[in-house]
Parts: C-alpha cells; structure tokens; sequence
C-alpha cells in the first residue's frame, strides 16, 4: 500500500515541478517585449554564459578532436584505412560530441553558476526586493539568463565541434601523416549541410533550452539556506547532465535512424 | 568602459562563432550537395540496381558529371528506372552510350559509369528527357556465387 502511495507522490510532486517550471519560462519569456531595456542585460548574460564558457569549450573541443585522431588512426590503419579518419572525426564531433559535450560542460560551467546566483538572490531577498519596487524578476533576471544561454550554447557547439575537426587535423595529418588532400575531401564528401551540420546545430539548440531552463528553474525555486543553494546547483548539474544524455538518444533515433 | 569591454567581448565571442559556421560549411561539409549549374535529365532502366541510392554519384571515366536524381520501379516491365541529372557542360553523349552499375573499390559505394559511345552522322545526341538504351546491371554477389556454382556442377 505504501509502495503505491510512495510512487503516487513522487508522480505528483514530478508533474508539479514540470508544471511550475513551465509557468516560470512562461511568464519570464511571454509579455511585451522591451527591447530598449532587455538589450544590455542580454548582453551583460551573453558576457557571463558565453564569453567565460568559450576558453573551457575551446580547449576541451581541441584535445577531444585531437583524441578522437588519435584513436581512429590506431583503429583505421589496421584495415589500411586511414583517409577514413577525416569523416570518423567530423561526423563524430557534428552528430554527437559537440552538441553532447558542450552541453554538458556548458552545465558545469555556466548551468551551475546561474543556478547559484539566482538561489543567491533568493536568499538574500534581491528577488523580493525587486517585487517591491514593481520590477517583476522573472522579466529581468530570469528572461535575460534564458536567452543568453538559449543563444550561445549553440555557438559553443560550433565552435566546439571546429576546433574539435581542427585537432583531428593536427594529429591525424600533421603528426601521424595521413594525406593532407584525402583528409579534407574524403570529409567533405560524406558530411552533408542539412544532415549532419543542421540537425547537431538542432540538437545543441534543444539542449540549449534544456540545460538553461533546468538551471534557472532551480535557482528560482532553490531553498533560501546554504545547504539549499548547494543542493539545487548540484540538482541542475545531475539533472541536465541525465535529461541531456536521455534526449539525445531520442533526437538521435528521430534524426539518423 | 567596463559596458564597452564587455560589449567587445561578446562581439568576439559571436564573430568566433560565425567563423566556426564558415568552416564547417566550407571546409567540412560538400558544397556541392544540390550540383551547382545547371543539369539535364536522363533516364536509364536496370534490371537490377543493387546499392545504388539517390544521390549516388554519375561518373564518366571516374569523373563525377551528374547525380541519381530519383529510382522508381517501372510497374509494366518492372524494370527499375534510374533519373540522371547531368551537368549541362557535358551534353554531348550520344545515344550509342552505355551506362552501367559499379561498386568503387571492393566495398565502396556504388556509382553509375558512363561510358560514351562513337560518334557518327546518324547518331543523334541525347537530350533532356531522352533515355539511355545500353546498359549493365549491378553484380550481386549471391547470382555472382550461384553461377559460379552452376558452372562447376557441370563439371
């Protein structure tokens, strides 16, 4: 009896977070749009979420794609199929590694900040004391962070998923010696624009929503102590890092399957 | 100053991506996925077609001069019937040509070769719409092993 009660509530209480979360991104995003007042803060976030993410991504996207040389040679020179590298590496990086990872280090590293900074607010009634003075804090704290995350993660997958194909080049032509023209026109012959290019620049915006809503949500509703604010910036990590993983599956059996 | 700062840094940060779309689509992936100029069409019936997919390259002497543009199944003969898209710079094959099903390498992707036949005066030039007569199906391996089979039965 109590099984079914357990599993009753936490039903409830799942939907009702959905449900919450929802109504968040609703009225942070939905109302007249004030472009005059929202332009610099977006900036402000863009400077926050994107710049300081930029050096993590870059250089996790150089030795993932010099990594990813690596081991493709070790495997492909076996079968004396080494020009493959170029499409092994590209395809890898643009179907699932930029998007994927990027994602998850944008959670690391921008996802928890925010989560923390809104819990902060919270905390130390920055979020009341705007209500007080009539400025509704969904429209300018949380839209702006939305906005900003929802725009640069999907930059950051592509300059991921560059310098990532960049690093295969170093190690795969520069250092092992595969030949310089089979690598780049053997690659171009097997990416495809709408393919491969589009639908992971589809999934890094998906993931984009997803991630920052997860963070926000909880930074808004995180409890206003030190041990809430703690629990709730590692519950966006954990939580966008599982829902990141869980829809790439089901975007990538929708798109290549 | 400081808005300024970070004004150019978020400036950096979206020229940086925008470089990053450039390489991919220029560096990376085919420009040439809707073949650029102008094409015609032609048409070819296989008995067989094996692999062949849309898309699949149209080589002449291995160079790649149209695409696959679309396979249906003929519902009268049922004969497949292949759509070629040729580049209009090479419109000069005549009707004596031959187009056949290849595989490149041992376990590459297959492509239809042409194979241009001679030229005389009555000899027409084939034009948009007009249908390729000559031509070779795919080699499946399991008719290649049957026939191989057959013939050492007879021994």
């Amino acid at each position: 009896m109590t099984f079914f009660i357990k599993i009753g509530r936490n039903t409830l209480n799942i939907l009702q977070g959905v449900g919450a979360a929802s109504i968040m991104l609703f009225q942070a995003l939905v109302g007249k749009p004030e472009p005059r007042k929202m332009f610099p803060l977006l900036i402000r976030q863009l400077y926050v979420v994107g710049v300081q993410s930029m050096l993590i991504i870059l250089i996790s996207g150089l030795f993932i794609g010099m990594v990813l040389g690596l081991q493709g040679y070790t495997i492909l020179v076996d079968f004396g199929a080494e020009q493959a590298l170029g499409p092994m590496v590209a395809l890898s990086l643009l179907r699932e590694l930029g998007p994927v990872v990027t994602a998850l280090l944008f959670a690391g590293r921008a996802g928890s900040a925010l989560t923390a900074e809104i819990g902060l607010m919270r905390a130390t009634e920055q979020l009341s004391s705007l209500e007080m003075m009539a400025v509704d804090p969904l429209r300018r704290v949380v839209a702006p962070r939305f906005w900003a995350g929802f725009i640069s993660m999907p930059l950051l997958a592509l300059m991921f998923s560059a310098v990532g194909i960049y690093g295969g080049f170093l190690v795969g032509v520069q250092w092992l010696g595969v030949d310089d023209g089979a690598f780049w026109s053997v690659m171009q012959a097997s990416v495809e624009w709408q393919n491969d290019i589009l639908n992971g620049f589809i999934k890094s915006l998906v993931f984009a929503i997803v991630v920052t809503w997860i963070a926000l949500y909880k930074g808004y509703t995180a409890a206003p102590t030190s041990p809430g604010i703690s629990a709730a910036t590692t519950q966006t990590v954990v939580y966008s890092s599982l829902a990141v993983l869980g829809l790439d599956f089901v975007l990538t059996a929708v798109m290549f399957g | 100053m400081e808005t300024r700062k970070i004004e150019l840094l978020v400036g950096v940060f979206i020229s940086a991506a925008v470089v990053a779309l450039i390489f991919l689509a220029l560096q990376v992936a085919n420009q040439s996925s809707a073949m650029r100029g102008e094409t015609y069409t032609l048409y070819a019936n296989f008995d067989n077609i094996g692999g062949l997919k849309v898309r699949s390259p149209v080589k002449v002497g291995g160079v790649v001069v149209g695409r696959v543009a679309n396979i249906e199944l003929d519902p009268e003969y049922f004969e497949a019937v292949v759509e070629l898209q040729i580049s209009k710079s090479f419109s000069q094959f005549p009707e004596t040509s031959s187009a056949s099903i290849l595989t490149s390498g041992l376990l590459g992707e297959q492509y239809i070769g042409l194979e241009p036949g001679f030229m005389d005066d009555d000899v027409f030039v084939l034009e948009d719409g007009d249908s390729i007569f000559s031509t070779n199906s795919a080699v499946v391996l399991e008719e290649l092993i049957g026939q191989f089979l057959f013939s050492q039965g007879d021994n």
